[in-house]
């Protein structure tokens, strides 16, 4: 078998490579990796060493509010490996290769990230271009993003580097920002108690918290590399880069500060927006509909990235609509629905998609909020509660809570809040 | 005359009559190979069911009229590194003494759709590596001239089984030499293109960037067309050349008229046997009869193309090789202690001396610390090897010399000593490194072995190549020769 160089794979690497700012190379080339391991079953990995398609890039990552930039050293294409998975016991290894050979991008990052944090945070921000440019879908959890996090530690103010460990098998942010946490507190007790720290693979055991040796770098592999000859030279002119380049969308930074400006989201409300690319466009496809971009920003802050957090669920999981929160604002606006009836609404479309109108009108939510039917219950409610009546007239506030509640539950909480309070005050009052 | 010393055109007029059949071809085919095998032990695997069931169905199409090409029918033996769908491809290699591809190469699809009948696969030596057939992991194939006597390699298979008439044609693969060599040792006809013009999809890899698979054949004419069959683009392999293919067939006019030809200095020199020496200059004596004119010419570099060749083709083969790891491919080893230890036992017990060489040569050019003395220094000698090409090329038509130092040599007699046999290929070498096409035919005898003549051409320019063959050809007997089995 030969390989054959897949062009929408090269495109999908120029675009990702555009979006981190990397200059493209005019050639490209590729090389083999030689290693002995079941997981190739070439026995070699097709990979670039010198020539890559992107480097000296850099993205900008905000972390307590400061803006950082971190470097992108480079971003080449490769082609993905068999997943091993170990038996327990040690008795064998299983070998699956059906993702062999697809294409896979590695980004390497300058040594500019300083904490947990920031690893995070960069790993967030990398995501969000990968998403805005509809390069991959991004899933940690499903292995169409990895990450292994090279961390070490020096005294303030010293120039050099320490010695680096390299973690891997981390499967989530949370995994990364744990690991590198753990790491960091593992270095620091190995030097404060005059040790050295040895320059090796370290795995992730998400369920011990842990770090633990893997190979240490006395058996890293001479991997051989040399120009693969079954593939020709990658020629990228500046006709194809133009037109790589006219494919990719607003950035997520770009956005960012359109929001803020336009809308005047907080920074941070933006940040949390822009960072998921459906997100973002839920927030704009609101906008067709209601003008009230804070209001739609805090259905979002808060009520669906609650329902989509508390149920570990994505934005892409859930079939809301622009159109849907849009026009379940506008109803709030025109009075149509309360805002408590609204929560009903909202939850409603996180689950069925349909659309608020069509939500209010089978579940019969229309607010009310004709005069002659509130004061018809108001009356009632006030001649079957006496006590209240007189607890109320006789100075106690917290009374006339208890004859609105009283209204409301008489109208499956449709009754127009405000109304109420105004004719329940007129009728005690009057 | 031997049913197979008929001329292509002939044969296919006479079974476009019904005056033969397919299977009488077929039949002639295991024939022969019935009675002059077990003396040159070609064959590595006999496909003679298959072969007989196709040939019946071709005798079908030919009932109902429905037969096309010229290669129609025609038994064909296929070097045993070609992939064919459901038939052993061993690489005359112990470790894969048990491979039976799930798909046809690509040259395989062609021949196929030319409707040949592949009669069965050829002995070579293992992987390809070596001139001589003696590094068959199973046994060497001997040279029907004397089967005292080496048939070359490493497609010695393929040329011993066409000059002994077992086939009608054979496929071979040449990387360093591997098809022309054995063809002048053993006195047939034997093409290597251009890297690029036919496809390696599903040849096995030696060295990726020479290996290129041509036809061996007993006449310049045949070798055109098996050419025409095989040749063309395939989008399955990258380093395919996507080029119009011409018709080499009406190349093939006689006229060398006014043709300049080069003879360079380095491979008339020192190391060439005198009585190959005379056999060239007597060629070239009919080319200037045709009113060519010949002049000597240097490639400065060729000093370096061996080096240079065990450099890079080792160092590809190194990596190429890596995968009969005793896992997805071949021969496993039994009772390994881990999988490291499984990894060097089943490439301890698989593979043979020569190749386990070339795999250590090459894994120490590649070697960190090395790379850049012995790889990257060979990859720039390359350059002006090909540099050498074009050159003289800018001002003549076709380069030629002798394909092979010496006539083929006894079995045996060089196996202690690999840099002598490495030797061998000191003609042929330099062209593969130049990435350009070269046929050697037969060109006279010596001491009853045949003499191989090197006609090397530009990049693409078959048929010139082909053309000046063609020429030498009809107008001398060379090639009429047979061996007597």
């Amino acid at each position: 078998m030969l390989p054959v160089l897949n062009r929408q794979a090269v495109e999908y690497a120029m675009k990702a490579a555009m979006a981190l700012n990397c200059t493209i190379a005019d050639v490209s080339k590729f090389d083999r990796k030689n290693y002995f391991y079941p997981d190739s079953p070439k026995a070699y990995q097709i990979s670039q060493y010198d020539q890559p398609i992107g480097r000296d890039g850099w993205i900008d990552i905000e972390v307590n509010g400061q803006t950082k930039r971190i470097g992108i050293t480079r971003l080449h294409l490769e082609e993905d490996a068999g997943k091993l998975t170990h038996v327990s016991g040690g008795q064998a290894s299983l070998v699956d290769f059906n993702r062999v050979g697809t294409p896979l991008l590695e980004i390497v990052s300058e040594p500019d990230i300083r904490s947990p944090e920031e690893a995070r945070a960069y790993l967030e921000k990398l995501k969000a271009i990968m998403q805005y440019c509809d390069v991959s879908d991004v899933k940690m959890e499903q292995g169409s993003l990895r990450c292994d996090a090279n961390i070490s530690l020096r005294p303030y103010g010293q120039k050099e580097f320490g010695t680096k460990t390299e973690l891997k098998n981390m499967n989530s942010f949370r995994g990364v920002q744990r690991g590198l946490e753990y790491e960091q507190w593992r270095q620091a007790d190995v030097l404060d108690s005059g040790g050295r720290v040895v320059q090796e693979t370290r795995r992730w055991d998400e369920a011990q918290g842990r770090t633990v040796s893997m190979r240490s770098k006395e058996e890293a592999h001479d991997y051989r590399y040399f120009p693969d000859p079954d593939l020709v030279k990658l020629i990228i002119d500046d006709e194809w880069k133009a037109r790589v380049r006219a494919t990719i969308p607003e950035l997520p930074d770009a956005r960012k500060a359109r929001y803020t400006t336009d809308y005047g989201l907080s920074s941070y409300d933006a940040e949390v927006i822009t960072s998921s690319k459906k997100l973002a466009d839920l927030f704009e496809e609101s906008l067709a509909y209601t003008k009230d971009a804070k209001a739609v920003a805090n259905w979002i802050m808060g009520d669906l990235l609650g329902h989509l957090n508390a149920n570990n669920l994505e934005i892409g999981d859930v079939p809301i609509t622009g159109q849907g929160l849009g026009e379940m604002i506008g109803l709030i606006e025109k009075g149509t629905i309360s805002n408590k009836i609204a929560k009903t609404v909202f939850k409603e479309m996180l689950e069925s998609g349909k659309l608020p109108q069509q939500i209010v009108e089978e579940k019969g939510l229309v607010q009310i909020s004709d005069e002659g039917a509130i004061r018809e219950i108001v009356n009632r409610v006030v001649e079957a509660n006496p006590q209240s009546v007189e607890d109320y007239k006789a100075g106690k506030q917290k009374a006339i809570g208890f004859l609105v509640g009283q209204v409301m539950k008489e109208t499956k909480g449709k009754a127009n809040p405000g109304l109420v309070n105004q004719l329940l005050a007129e009728r005690l009052n009057g | 005359m031997a049913l197979f010393d008929m001329r292509l055109q002939q044969l296919h007029e006479q079974l476009h009559d019904k005056e033969l059949s397919v299977a009488e071809l077929v039949d002639e085919s295991y024939r022969r190979i019935k009675e002059t095998d077990p003396s040159i032990r070609a064959f590595i695997t006999l496909n003679e069911e298959q072969a007989r069931e196709q040939a019946a169905e071709l005798d079908r199409q030919l009932a109902a009229g429905a037969e096309r090409g010229l290669l129609f029918g025609l038994p064909a033996g296929i070097k045993d590194n070609i992939v064919t769908e459901g038939l052993l491809t061993t690489c005359a290699s112990r470790f894969l003494s048990n491979y039976n591809p799930i798909y046809d190469a690509t040259v395989v699809k062609k021949l196929k759709s030319a409707q040949s009948v592949t009669v069965g696969k050829l002995n070579m030596d293992e992987f390809a590596m070596g001139g001589s057939n003696e590094n068959s992991g199973f046994f060497p194939t001997r040279n029907p001239w004397n089967t005292d006597y080496v048939p070359g390699g490493s497609s010695g298979g393929s040329a011993a089984s066409v000059a002994a008439g077992q086939v009608y044609f054979a496929l071979g693969s040449d990387t360093g030499g591997s098809i022309r060599q054995p063809a002048a040792y053993c006195g047939i006809v034997g093409l290597k293109p251009t890297y690029g013009l036919v496809s390696r999809f599903g040849l096995v890899a030696f060295a990726s960037s020479l290996d290129q698979i041509g036809p061996l054949t007993k006449n310049v004419e045949d070798a055109a067309y098996v050419l025409q069959a095989i040749a063309g683009y395939d989008p399955m392999d990258s380093t395919s050349a996507n080029v119009d293919i011409p018709d080499y067939i009406s190349a093939l006019t006689g006229d060398v008229k006014g043709m300049r030809i080069g003879v360079p200095k380095e491979y008339m020199g020192q190391g060439i046997d005198p009585k190959v020496k005379e056999a060239i200059l007597a060629a070239l004596k009919v080319f200037e009869g045709l009113g060519a004119t010949w002049e000597e010419v240097s490639l400065p570099h060729t000093e370096y193309a061996v080096a240079t060749y065990y450099l890079l083709a080792s160092s590809e083969a190194s990596s190429n090789l890596a995968r009969f790891d005793g896992v997805r491919y071949g021969v496993r080893a039994d009772n390994p202690d881990n999988l490291l230890d499984l990894y060097r036992k089943s490439r301890s017990q698989g593979f043979g001396p020569e190749v386990k060489r070339r795999i250590m040569l090459g894994t120490y050019a590649l070697s960190s610390g090395y790379y850049d003395a012995y790889y990257l220094k060979a990859q720039k000698v390359r350059t002006l090897i090909k540099r050498d090409f074009d050159n003289v090329f800018a001002n003549y038509d076709v380069i030629i010399g002798p394909t092979a130092p010496t006539t083929a040599f006894r079995i045996g007699e060089q196996i202690g000593d690999p840099l002598t046999m490495y030797l061998n290929d000191i003609c042929t070498i330099p062209v593969s490194l130049a990435g350009v096409p070269a046929i050697s035919v037969p060109c006279g005898m010596a001491d009853g072995l045949p003499i191989g003549l090197q006609i090397i051409g530009k990049p693409f320019d078959e048929t010139t190549v082909l053309r000046t063959a063609h020429a030498f050809e009809q107008h001398t007997d060379h090639h009429k020769r047979r061996p007597q089995l």
